[in-house]
């Protein structure tokens, strides 16, 4: 398993001109502590919506790569949203799901994925043919290399070890993040 | 025989709407597919300029036009009454961010309902809306539809702030159980 600090760090290293949407708990904490960016739209609140906002995202720019990092408990709120992503096949959308089997802001209790669900083998059932589980090295570097490339529709599982690490809290004003990361990403005010 | 002069055409509201989506150059609608938007769904589907997203649940829509709105595409969201508790969550990315919304809900549970089940929903939509901070607009007159989409459009992305239209149940025509 790895660190989750670490593998979102070294995953945002190859960001490149990407827009970036941050599922909200840790995962919102762990893209600001790889470095504030204006093109973070970090959420607070919305779970299960963060994929969608990828896809709103992804169709109204598809001359940008759009990177969702969320959760395993906030994707598991919005499984029906992998249906509705498959549907439309955006090519410049990915989304990375850091997954520790755990609900970690509300005090580690174990989530579904801690069980029987398998999120890779949803996506896949939901029509991504790039979906896939990193859990050691050689899959980071797989996932580091689609997220640099021009990869097409993809759904990566990071399984990250349960340790928490230490907050780094963002802006949260919604309408502060919402002005900054479209001035960013090129949208005229 | 001539036709009377007092006989015209019914009056094309779904057409309308879309001539609104047009205008405000509306470029993603959400919809979960419903039998009052029927028409409009595929006037949006037969068009190359607007992508439709078919959902899940309502609630993905909420989030995919605050995702259109941040990439800068306006968008719209189509559901039926009942669709609109499965968005109140959402809603709260809507108001935290100020983001424009457009809901426009067919009615069930109000005119001449048959099914009991869509009542609860029915009866405190506007209710619900308006506590979620929606501007909530009415037609109930095919006349009514044009000018409320409109005004709804025009509220959202001018303020940017959630509006709803509830095309009501007399409107849509009750929903045929026995054919």
């Amino acid at each position: 398993m790895l660190d989750r600090r670490d593998a979102v760090a070294r995953l945002l290293r190859e960001r490149g001109d990407a827009l970036v949407v941050s599922g909200l708990g840790s995962p919102t904490y762990d893209v600001a502590a790889a470095g504030d960016d204006p093109r973070n739209f970090y959420l607070w609140g919305a779970m299960g919506g963060a994929c969608m906002i990828g896809l709103g995202l992804a169709l109204a720019r598809p001359d940008r790569r759009i990177l969702v990092i969320t959760g395993d408990g906030e994707m598991l709120m919005g499984l029906g949203s992998l249906a509705t992503i498959g549907v439309k096949q955006p090519p410049n959308l990915g989304i990375v799901v850091l997954d520790n089997g755990l609900y970690g802001e509300t005090g580690l209790q174990p989530s579904h994925t801690a069980g029987p669900t398998d999120l890779v083998k949803v996506a896949a059932a939901c029509g991504f043919a790039r979906a896939f589980e990193a859990h050691d090295e050689a899959g980071l570097h797989l996932a580091t290399g689609w997220i640099a490339g021009d990869t097409g529709l993809y759904f990566v599982v990071v399984k990250i070890a349960p340790a928490e690490a230490p907050r780094v809290l963002p802006l949260r004003d919604g309408v502060a993040l919402k002005l900054r990361f479209r001035r960013a990403a090129g949208v005229d005010p | 025989m001539t036709p009377s002069k007092d006989v015209v055409a019914p009056l094309d509201w779904p057409g309308e709407i879309f001539a609104h989506f047009r205008r405000a150059n509306i470029r993603q609608v959400g919809y979960v597919p419903d039998a009052g938007h029927a028409r409009l769904i595929e006037m949006i589907q037969a068009d190359e300029a607007i992508h439709d997203v078919v959902l899940t649940t309502e609630e993905e829509g909420v989030a995919l036009a605050a995702g259109a709105w941040l990439g800068g595409e306006a968008s719209a969201l189509l559901m039926q009454s009942s669709g609109v508790g499965n968005c109140i969550n959402m809603l709260s990315l809507t108001r935290a961010c100020q983001f424009p919304l457009v809901m426009l809900v067919t009615m069930r549970g109000e005119w001449a309902e048959f099914n009991p089940w869509q009542v609860p929903m029915g009866s405190i939509t506007e209710q619900a809306l308006r506590l979620c901070g929606v501007h909530v607009f009415r037609a109930d007159h095919p006349e009514e539809v044009s000018d409320t989409v409109g005004a709804a459009i025009d509220l959202a992305f001018n303020a940017c702030t959630p509006t709803a239209v509830l095309l009501s149940q007399r409107l849509i025509g009750a929903k045929k159980w026995l054919k």
